[in-house]
């Protein structure tokens, strides 16, 4: 649980972090998601007790730990690095944190084993950090922090240097590793693909601030504001405003989804979510003009033209493959689609 | 991982022969290293020894029993000189890690004046200096004591292990020293643990350095020790000035041990982890 926290670096006017409450569930795996230096790494490492935050609180369970040095928080952070110990052996690296807790060596041993089993690195205990490929490291340096069962584990973009395939293993064996022990995750992370993929919750920072936190669902397709949105791949911003229900604009009046905001200077709706037809079927249709059509592999993207308003979409590249720019066609925005923005 | 690699298959060509400028640079380096000491050698086991003759007419130990009796200077220099010479590398190390933490590390106002002022000790001649430090070592009677001569040895080691150690930490992740923090490690078991090892090769380089400076130190025992403080080149300087050169071979022979039994030790334990060491270049 974090309150009203605050960091400004020394020698910076702005603050790194910006007044951010965040409440973190136990045994919860929470994405905290921005772009880069967006202070999200801050905040890890605030609650790792590697910073001081200039102001705010940091509390487990209702007690603060500000005052507590980072080794008694049991707070765990993993990096982006994995940053082994180069010159302890795979075994040695799992097993740090249980000897600086001065666990008998015996008990550290079988703990190793077990750990290593779990992250599917059974019998590699004897071999060097640099004997390992990137995927392995990255797996080392998880079970070390995985094996002292931390009331939290803090994961700083634990997965951004290794290549596609293996981010994607990485990403399921992490889930399944949070489902089988129940540790509570905080995971930073840029990517938002990744952020839906594993989080159950994501805070999505945007220069210091805390612009939304909510379920990726709601992220996705209930977005707070314009930034979030964008942040999340919309485009299309319609301005306009709402009478009695429906929002008015260039286009006429286009009805609401029935849970939409009841005020809003804008209206949304995701390029993925467009229909464009031939004729006027039904409710929220409209005739446009395709400006432009570009393939883009497993979709393609088009530009259109509705009553002067740009609109953006993506179709499957089967459904574009009639539509040439310059063609009239009609736009339907799916009315459960919709979303209303301040 | 591939600095280490690379390391090995230089090694593995230099084992499959040398180059003819390896031999040269080999040839140089012993003809400028060894042979001056054979004479020294010779002269430390010879009883006469004329100009034109080339080894010594007749041989006897007698310098060696000097060197070992009860009565002669040498083995109290011995200990005198070790005891100082391991004093100053010790202050040196405890002030040189944090020193060169700072200056590798962390990018602080002042930071290039203070680099400057670290290195001009060996800018400025140290007797300068020491001239000016033994008046306030009068003052503050450490004149004419092994402490004394022990701080002002400081002079040209300090540098020696601050640039070290800076070239070491300027290669050195202090992310890790955090990741060990946060595992639970507490300070002292992280510098034992995480940072000790990563800084040990060159530390070990810099301490031997600064070992063997204050062992050959000659101007800064005599200004500061006037006599009273007598080290092995004290010793020396009286025994060759003097015209003995028997014993001033068999002293020197003592002299250059350390440096060469250290040279070895450290070459066995520091091939291979070159990569280390890489911060050396910075010197």
């Amino acid at each position: 649980m974090l309150e009203h926290l605050t960091k400004y670096y020394s020698g910076s006017e702005t603050p790194a972090v910006d007044n951010v409450s965040l409440e973190v569930e136990s045994g919860s795996l929470t994405a905290l998601l921005g772009p880069s230096a967006c202070g999200k790494s801050t905040i890890l490492k605030m609650i790792a007790g590697l910073l001081t935050p200039t102001s705010g609180d940091i509390r487990f369970s209702d007690i603060s730990v500000l005052k507590q040095p980072p080794q008694s928080r049991d707070a765990v952070m993993v990096f982006q690095d994995h940053l082994l110990f180069p010159y302890m052996s795979v075994g040695e690296n799992v097993g740090f944190g249980l000897k600086m807790r001065g666990r008998p060596k015996a008990e550290t041993t079988r703990a190793v084993g077990k750990i290593l089993e779990l992250v599917q690195l059974n019998g590699l205990d004897h071999r060097k950090p640099s004997q390992l490929s990137g995927g392995q490291q990255q797996r080392v340096a998880l079970a070390r922090a995985l094996i002292l069962r931390p009331r939290i584990l803090l994961l700083d973009e634990p997965f951004s240097n290794l290549d596609e395939s293996l981010r994607l293993e990485m990403q399921t064996l992490l889930k399944s590793l949070h489902e089988e022990m129940k540790t509570t995750m905080l995971f930073v992370t840029h990517d938002q693909e990744e952020a839906i993929a594993l989080a159950d919750k994501i805070a999505l920072l945007l220069s210091g601030q805390l612009r939304q936190y909510d379920i990726p669902q709601n992220l996705y397709n209930r977005p707070k504001d314009r930034d979030v949105a964008k942040f999340f791949g919309a485009q299309n911003f319609i301005p306009g405003r709402i009478v009695s229900g429906k929002f008015c604009c260039p286009f006429g009046q286009i009805a609401l989804p029935e849970n939409a905001p009841a005020d809003g200077k804008f209206l949304t709706i995701r390029p993925e979510h467009i229909v464009i037809g031939s004729e006027a079927t039904s409710e929220n249709s409209f005739p446009a003009t395709v400006i432009s059509k570009k393939f883009l592999g497993s979709q393609t993207r088009l530009k259109l033209s509705v009553a002067e308003q740009e609109i953006s979409a993506l179709l499957s590249p089967n459904t574009a493959e009639p539509l040439q720019s310059g063609m009239d066609v009609i736009v339907h925005f799916p009315r459960q689609s919709l979303w209303i923005l301040p | 991982m591939k600095m280490a690699v690379q390391e090995n298959n230089k090694r593995g060509s230099r084992n499959r022969g040398l180059s003819g400028l390896a031999w040269l640079s080999l040839a140089l380096l012993i003809s400028w290293l060894i042979l001056p000491l054979i004479p020294l050698a010779l002269w430390s086991v010879s009883r006469s020894w004329f100009f034109p003759d080339i080894l010594p007419s007749s041989y006897s130990l007698r310098a060696w029993n000097y060197v070992f009796s009860t009565t002669s200077e040498v083995l109290p220099a011995l200990g005198q000189t070790a005891l100082i010479a391991l004093g100053a590398t010790c202050i040196s190390v405890v002030i040189g890690i944090p020193a060169g933490r700072a200056l590798g590390l962390y990018q602080f106002r002042g930071k290039a004046i203070i680099e400057i002022l670290i290195l001009a000790p060996m800018i400025v001649p140290g007797i300068a200096v020491a001239l000016g430090l033994h008046v306030v070592f009068l003052k503050l009677g450490l004149a004419g004591s092994a402490i004394g001569v022990m701080i002002v040895h400081l002079i040209p080691t300090l540098p020696y292990m601050a640039l070290v150690m800076s070239g070491v930490f300027s290669n050195y992740d202090p992310d890790a020293e955090a990741q060990a923090r946060s595992l639970g490690a507490g300070p002292f078991q992280t510098f034992y643990y995480v940072t000790l090892p990563a800084i040990l090769p060159g530390l070990l380089i810099g301490s031997l350095f600064t070992f063997l400076v204050s062992w050959s130190q000659y101007i800064l025992t005599l200004l500061i020790g006037g006599g009273r403080v007598v080290t092995l080149p004290l010793l020396l300087f009286n025994f060759a000035s003097a015209g003995r050169n028997d014993i001033t071979g068999a002293i020197s022979m003592i002299y250059i041990l350390p440096g060469v039994l250290l040279l070895l030790v450290a070459a066995r334990h520091l091939t291979g982890r070159n990569s280390n060491l890489e911060g050396m270049h910075r010197i």
